[in-house]
């Protein structure tokens, strides 16, 4: 048997292979790179010390894109699991129109995010834009909504958690098919209302499905990408880049390929930190319950 | 549960079909729209068009796009099923320390942006000549999506009886083929889960094509609509209708293997 089994590691090999070319070295070199102004193509470059690190401490562009990235990641997290829960909880009812309902919810976490983000182009752009038309109807002016970086950066998270809700709606139908009527019933015998049985019953049982869903959106916010590039490329200004976008922008736009590895090394910190702590805390929940 | 009256539930519902039926509704009416039609993007043209159609296939090479796409995603697909399940068969079945090692250490790829190493992941891939190749795109999006398929398969290949391998093993089947002739035929469900979760993936993919493919005869679907985008931007008919024809494929498919796409999603998300 014991052949056998380390015949059977033989199978990690392709794996392995493929994440040590593509995430292992690339990381490390990373890491290396971010304390060099190398920029992007010359032979030549130097090693700067932490200079990168610090500088980026005084980059208002980089504390700016900080801050987007916390609110791209928690706004969508936010949106989607409330909307999500509740639209699970109203699919999890029986009516006419249920599963298309539920089919038209879900179509868009299939479109690429980045045709997601120019189709929101035609709704938000300000000359024949499909909202202002919408708001026109209400004898309203015409509004120039991605002009201002904040509202950018909220249009943003509304158009992420808009298209990807339909994960978590899924996630917590399966979390609520799963919940036995027993429950509901003792609870309807003890007298709870729809609310409590709501807060007492259902949210407890759920909270596998609440870490799973968190879990996805919080990361998917914190990456996002595609659908800034399509709506706004950061702009205006510097004001709605996520991380991501700004690593892109300073490498390929500015050349600036040192500076760029060390805002993707924080990058990568950021998003570790910050999954972990709220995966580990809703981990705890779950034991407790 | 008593019955109650669904009168509510109508303006809720309407309000969800208004939302999430537009972005659909606006992308037809402005790709069957004749450029100089300046009307509103809610009202379908009086005269519609196909020409935005030709102008997204002859000028956008649409066409072409759709077929990069596709061939890089069912190479992707097929090395992530392959690669997947076979790193994924010890992982469910050696229970040694190593194991726990490798474990964490998938998990830990899984964590890391792809956009935080770009840099020197760009670098790397310019150093083995993968810009501009098949092979280079596809090699990283096998990277990034293996993870996920790896856990989905060790996940399910724990829910088979051992016995079945021991069975093999006495009839003298060395792992290889205990693996291919017993175990593999057993994983149909899951590959259908990793198949759509992968293959949604790869097509909408635009992050990494964006780096890796960038001369314009390599240009996957959505490279190709985002260079509609910036360079003919006063042909936002000829890039909605290109963009149309990139999603029909994505929905056609939804909508008739609708039950697989979320039970593979239900899959991936609870462990």
């Amino acid at each position: 048997m014991k052949k056998r089994n380390r015949v059977m590691n033989l199978f990690y090999i392709p794996a392995l292979v493929v994440f040590s070319i593509f995430v292992i070295y690339p990381l490390c070199k990373g890491i290396s790179l971010s304390f060099t102004n190398w920029n992007g193509y010359s032979q030549n470059y130097k090693f700067v010390g932490i200079s990168n690190y610090t500088r980026m401490l005084t980059d208002k562009n980089v504390g700016r894109a900080f801050i987007n990235t916390l609110i791209y990641g928690a706004g969508s997290t936010v949106l989607q699991n409330v909307f999500g829960l509740a639209f699970a909880l109203l699919l999890n009812q029986k009516f006419k129109g249920r599963a298309a309902t539920r089919t038209l919810i879900y179509l868009p976490v299939m479109i690429a995010p980045l045709i997601m983000g120019y189709i929101m182009y035609f709704f938000f752009s300000f000359n024949n834009g499909a909202l202002n038309d919408v708001i026109g109807l209400f004898g309203k002016e015409a509004v120039d909504w991605l002009s201002s970086g904040s509202t950018a950066v909220a249009i943003l998270t509304i158009v992420n958690s808009l298209q990807f809700v339909g994960i978590s709606m899924v996630i917590y139908l399966a979390g609520l098919q799963g919940i036995p009527d027993m429950y509901y019933e003792a609870a309807d015998i003890d007298g709870a209302g729809a609310w409590r049985k709501f807060c007492y019953v259902v949210l407890p049982l759920l909270l596998p499905a609440i870490t799973s869903s968190v879990t996805i959106n919080l990361i998917g916010g914190l990456k996002l990408f595609d659908i800034i590039m399509a709506l706004t490329s950061g702009g205006p200004g510097y004001d709605s880049h996520s991380l991501s976008t700004l690593v892109h922008r300073t490498y390929f736009a500015s050349e600036n390929a040192g500076y760029a590895s060390a805002i993707g090394i924080v990058t990568f910190l950021l998003i570790a930190v910050f999954s972990n702590i709220v995966v580990q805390y809703l981990k705890k929940k779950e034991v407790e319950v | 549960m008593k019955k109650k009256s669904g009168i509510w539930r109508l303006p809720i519902l309407l309000v969800i079909f208004g939302v999430y039926f537009s972005p659909f509704y606006i992308l037809a009416v402005i790709s069957f729209k004749p450029v100089t039609d300046l009307s509103s993007r809610w009202k379908f043209s009086s005269a519609p068009t196909l020409e935005n159609f030709q102008t997204a296939i002859e000028q956008g090479g649409i066409l072409q796009a759709l077929m990069h796409s596709f061939v890089i995603m069912v190479v992707t697909v097929v090395l992530i099923v392959l690669v997947g399940s076979l790193a994924a068969y010890p992982l469910a079945r050696n229970q040694s320390k190593w194991n726990k090692v490798i474990r964490a250490f998938v998990l830990g790829i899984m964590m890391v942006p792809p956009l935080s190493i770009l840099v020197s992941l760009y670098s790397i891939i310019v150093k083995m000549g993968g810009v501009n190749q098949y092979w280079g795109i596809i090699l990283v999006l096998l990277t990034f999506e293996l993870p996920q398929a790896i856990f989905l398969y060790s996940n399910f290949i724990s829910s088979i009886p051992t016995a079945l391998d021991e069975a093999a093993a006495l009839d003298g089947c060395g792992p290889v083929r205990t693996f291919f002739l017993i175990i593999f035929p057993q994983l149909k469900s899951v590959t259908a889960s990793v198949v759509i979760l992968a293959g949604i993936h790869c097509w909408n993919d635009y992050q990494f094509s964006l780096y890796v493919l960038q001369s314009s005869g390599m240009r996957t679907v959505t490279l190709a609509i985002s260079s509609f985008f910036s360079q003919t931007t006063s042909n936002l008919n000829a890039a909605s209708a290109a963009a149309l024809l990139a999603i029909l494929p994505v929905v056609v498919c939804f909508l008739f293997l609708q039950k697989y796409f979320i039970k593979g999603m239900v899959d991936s998300a609870v462990k």
